[in-house]
């Protein structure tokens, strides 16, 4: 090919769009030098850096523009190259070869347009403000946000890939979300009919509202909600807000005013080495035709990129010659794929499909005329399927004698084609093509860590569709080469928690050293292993956690039975179960609060917080509060914290069952159970969920029949709404479900690991739990509840068990020869309370205690 | 629990130029941290009763460099390729105990004194 041989030494090189593709093109001619030798500018519209637009629904999930951005906030200038973001390019000179921006002109040799797409909105009359909204950038979806507030349902018009995005985008912000589409049936471009109901039925499983062969005529104001759609017969469907999603245009404005030659449904059109008609000009991603085609992935987008930069490197390079299409989606939690030919239009090709109308699950299967090849597929419902599909259908792979097993239920003899019948040269990732010759590559340099070949291959960290392939590779070339896949606890123990749990069940283990002795290495441990074997033996025994042989294997907090904070100084919290507490409780807390001058703020978790407390003055407070009823609220322990309720049937005019009667019932039955990670609880009195038990590990709410089961939600850094486990229990059966669902996750999930995230590595997710704790699929029901009474009768608050024991107690002093308190805490006071002095505040202080 | 009363137990390194009682061998608790008070400098004391080469105890400094609080006495005992270390509770870098240094931060080190037990009474070694 066309390869560059002259030297382009200070050269000016501009690229106009900082999107995911854009940030690809600067990546790669960072990666390939040529950085070094041009002077680059990078112009983006939007404020922020380039993110990872993927992901974009995340951004309702919790994840905020930071987190979503695809590089460090000063990689392009630690780069040498200059970003002008927020700077929109206003029109592009080619006479003088420059771009005019509000900013001024910048001259350049070569530019580079990566502009993409925008959504398309049909013109409806009546559409606008909040009738209106869009789906595209973080802009965007802070409006959809505005808009979101005190609105109760949502629609979406478009059911593609993007659409049903949105809709999930709208029911994560809790509305009411409803799909509006134009075809008669979902995904139309990937999907076949059946696919498209086999999703139908998924989706409106999930509460969303599916529409389809409906063309909205006009947005009049609605009467119950803020608008009314009217479609083409009449009927009409009414919504306080309007995301258009019904496709992308591409965004070609300003190759179009400078004369650039243009595809026929628009884009500016390249040919395959991605040049513009303009030679000094470039055009990739969205916002480029080829071929009459534009492709709406980022993956082709990342590989036009690739193919300019190289050419600006002047390495020879792959011509750009169209793109494959297949994706991998989990949409609205459903998993869709759809890959090649996937509607069979291929004259002559024939499909095997599966049906499973019960679960709505659909696979079909599109085999080339000679029966040879695979040349498409479409999932819905499993996506397991995909990775060993796709192979098949890139790599030309021989179809096995019984093709219809490729798409058979596993389990019974599918053919699955493992890491090792793939050839070298399958594409492992397609988004920063890397194939699995490249994965063996760094494998035989040494690296037999998942991060580093991440690292180093950047493959997985595109759409992250290709993760657990690239891992299952990784771990296959690894054995190969005769490397153990490390799955150890630490260097003592070469077992998974989980593994250790059996182990010390089994065989009845009660110490450490005995574990250790047994099955481990070494003589000491770590402070990895330690605190996990003493909550194994917690939770299997249930032994006083002040025990000798156990202290020194708790962390300082379980050690103390206290938070410790930043300056040394511990925190306390009293249990308060279900938030209720009497008004001469709360004024001990008070007295006591005062007494030792402790900061004081109320939790999340409906308790008080206790600030300050040096070492020697824990077993002083905790005398004053166990006098006065209260016992310890196991803060610092991985183990239950609270149980959140809202004041229920008792006070609520809208409460159906006492919330607060069984959270304090659940508080006392569970408190003191330690676990691999923390857990909280919430109990709400009726479906407006005021307790916001959907966000908590267990989660119950009062239905008028009894209470419905959520589990395995979270708040904190990573959000995730709690699933619905059973419905309208009655009081017995709420109790047994939880008790077999906290034992089963005591016994299987790994160290430090919070329910949410070990209901996602469950392998069969939410559907095998159900199996295992409802229908009881294991026959381990009886068990798990024999354990759980085991802990709940064995309950003692550590704090009174401490408090009786002077050899216990001589834990608790700052110097073991010397009474003073530690002389370098310090504080200062802020808005009526004590906090820590900043080291800056600390020449201020005068030193009152120098004792003698 | 007998305690071996007449043997003298010391560090690895323990030669220094006069010994300083600090405080009782039942102040110590096993396999894990307390902190005495040494002349305006706190002292962190681990006991290993029962390590692989027999009885010992260490004495390292007890403020954390990292975050300035004095807590390495409240840390967690562990043995990492070898090395006897103690894990910082606030921060979890990791500090070998026969000479200060940090595992993670080379430029983060902490004082050790020579210690060893001398009957009942725990000894630091100073210059």
């Amino acid at each position: 090919m066309n390869s560059i041989v002259t030297s382009i030494k200070s050269e000016r090189l501009v690229i106009v769009g900082n999107g995911m593709v854009g940030h690809h093109c600067v990546e790669q001619l960072i990666e390939r030098g040529v950085t070094g030798r041009c002077e680059v500018h990078l112009f983006g519209e939007e404020r922020q850096r380039a993110y990872d637009r993927v992901h974009l629904s995340e951004y309702f999930g919790g994840r905020d523009a930071d987190s979503l951005a695809l590089c460090e906030a000063d990689y392009y200038a630690r780069h040498g190259v200059q970003a002008h973001l927020g700077v929109q390019v206003l029109q592009i000179d080619r006479a003088r070869r420059e771009v005019v921006t509000c900013e001024g002109r910048q001259p350049y040799d070569r530019l580079i347009l990566a502009t993409g797409s925008y959504p398309f909105v049909p013109p409806i009359a009546g559409a606008e403000g909040n009738s209106r909204l869009v789906y595209r950038t973080l802009d965007d979806l802070d409006a959809i946000r505005a808009a979101a507030q005190g609105a109760r349902r949502g629609v979406v018009v478009g059911g593609g890939l993007l659409g049903l995005e949105a809709a999930n985008a709208l029911k994560s912000l809790g509305l009411e979300a409803h799909v509006v589409e134009f075809a008669p049936r979902l995904m139309p471009v990937q999907l076949d009919a059946e696919g498209g109901a086999a999703l139908k039925a998924r989706i409106e499983a999930l509460g969303v509202g599916v529409h389809l062969s409906r063309a909205t005529q006009e947005i009049v104001i609605g009467e119950e909600y803020a608008y009314r759609m009217n479609f083409q017969d009449g009927e009409f469907l009414e919504t306080d807000l309007i995301v258009f999603s019904a496709g992308i245009r591409p965004q070609d404005a300003l190759a179009r005013a400078a004369g650039l030659e243009l595809g026929a449904r628009g884009g500016v059109a390249v040919d395959n080495d991605c040049r513009t008609s303009d030679p000094a000009i470039y055009a990739v991603g969205e916002c480029a035709a080829w071929n009459g085609s534009v492709f709406g992935l980022v993956a082709p987008g990342y590989s036009m990129a690739r193919t300019v930069a190289a050419q600006l490197a002047g390495e020879a390079h792959a011509p750009f010659t169209g793109a494959d299409m297949s994706t991998k989606l989990k949409l609205l939690g459903v998993d869709v794929g759809s890959i090649g030919d996937a509607q069979g239009a291929t004259p002559g090709s024939k499909s095997y499909r599966f049906i499973d109308e019960a679960s709505a699950s659909y696979r079909r299967l599109v085999v080339s005329p000679d029966g040879k090849t695979v040349i498409g597929a479409v999932l819905v419902g499993d996506n397991s399927y995909y990775d060993t599909l796709l192979q098949y259908a890139q790599n030309g792979i021989r179809l096995p004698a019984e093709p219809s097993g490729l798409i058979l239920p596993v389990g019974e003899g599918a053919p699955a084609l493992g890491a090792d019948a793939l050839p070298d040269t399958a594409t492992i990732c397609s988004c920063h093509n890397v194939s699995k010759g490249a994965v063996c590559c760094q494998v035989d340099a040494g690296v037999i860590d998942l991060g580093e070949l991440k690292a180093a291959t950047k493959a997985a960290t595109g759409c992250g569709g290709c993760a657990a392939l690239l891992k299952q590779v990784f771990e296959h070339e690894l054995s190969a080469r005769g490397v153990e896949v490390d799955k150890s606890l630490c260097e003592h123990f070469a077992h998974t928690r989980q593994a250790l749990y059996g182990i010390v069940r089994v065989e009845g283990i009660r110490s450490f050293e005995e574990l250790l002795a047994r099955h481990g290495r070494g003589h000491v441990g770590c402070d990895i292993c330690k605190p996990a074997v003493g909550s194994i033996l917690a939770s299997c025994w249930n032994q006083p956690i002040t025990d000798p042989a156990l202290i020194p294997l708790q962390d300082t907090n379980d050690t103390f039975m206290a938070n410790m904070q930043k300056n040394g100084t511990y925190s306390i919290v009293p249990r308060i179960a279900g938030g209720e507490i009497t008004p001469d409780k709360l004024i001990v807390l008070g007295e006591v609060a005062k007494k030792y001058d402790l900061y004081t703020k109320i939790t999340g978790g409906q308790r008080i917080d206790l600030f300050g407390a040096q070492l020697h003055q824990l077993p002083d407070i905790w005398g004053e509060l166990i006098a006065a009823g209260f016992e310890t609220g196991h803060a610092y322990g991985k183990s239950l914290r609270t149980v959140k309720s809202c004041v229920g049937s008792t006070w609520c005019r809208y409460g159906v069952q006492d919330s607060v009667g069984m959270a304090l019932f659940l508080e006392n039955r569970y408190k003191g159970l330690r676990a691999p990670h923390k857990i909280k609880f919430a109990v709400s009195g009726c479906t407006r969920e005021c307790a916001e038990a959907q966000s908590k590990d267990v989660g119950v709410i009062a239905t008028d029949k009894g209470w419905n089961l959520y589990v395995a939600g979270n708040g904190g850094m990573r959000p995730r709404h709690a699933e619905l486990l059973a419905t309208d229990l009655d009081d017995e059966t709420l109790v047994r479900y939880i008790d077999r669902f906290l034992m089963f996750y005591v016994r299987t999930a790994d160290r430090l690991q919070r329910t949410s995230v070990w209901r996602e590595s469950l392998e069969g997710g939410l559907d095998y739990l159900k199996e295992v704790i409802v229908a009881d699929s294991l026959n381990l029901a009886a068990e798990l509840e024999a354990q759980m009474q085991h802990v709940v009768d064995t309950y003692e608050c550590e704090w009174a068990n401490a408090l009786k024991d002077e050899e216990k107690l001589k834990r608790f002093r700052t110097f073991v020869n010397d009474a003073r308190p530690d002389p370098d805490i310090h504080f200062v006071k802020e808005r009526g309370q004590r906090r820590p002095a900043r080291a800056s505040e600390l020449h201020l202080i005068p030193v009152a205690e120098e004792v003698v | 629990m007998s305690q071996p009363t007449a043997v003298r137990v010391e560090s690895p390194s323990a030669r220094a130029a006069h010994w300083r009682p600090l405080c009782s061998r039942r102040d110590l608790v096993a396999n894990s941290g307390v902190v005495a008070w040494l002349d305006g400098e706190q002292v962190a004391l681990f006991h290993l009763p029962d390590s692989e080469t027999g009885e010992q105890v260490f004495a390292i400094a007890n403020k954390d460099p990292k975050s300035g609080a004095n807590v390495i006495g409240r840390g967690l005992l562990g043995q990492l390729k070898g090395d006897l270390v103690i894990a910082s509770p606030l921060y979890k870098q990791h500090f070998r105990l026969a000479d200060g240094g940090c595992l993670e931060y080379p430029e983060q080190r902490l004082k050790v004194w020579p210690v060893r037990l001398n009957g009942d009474a725990v000894e630091v070694g100073i210059e």
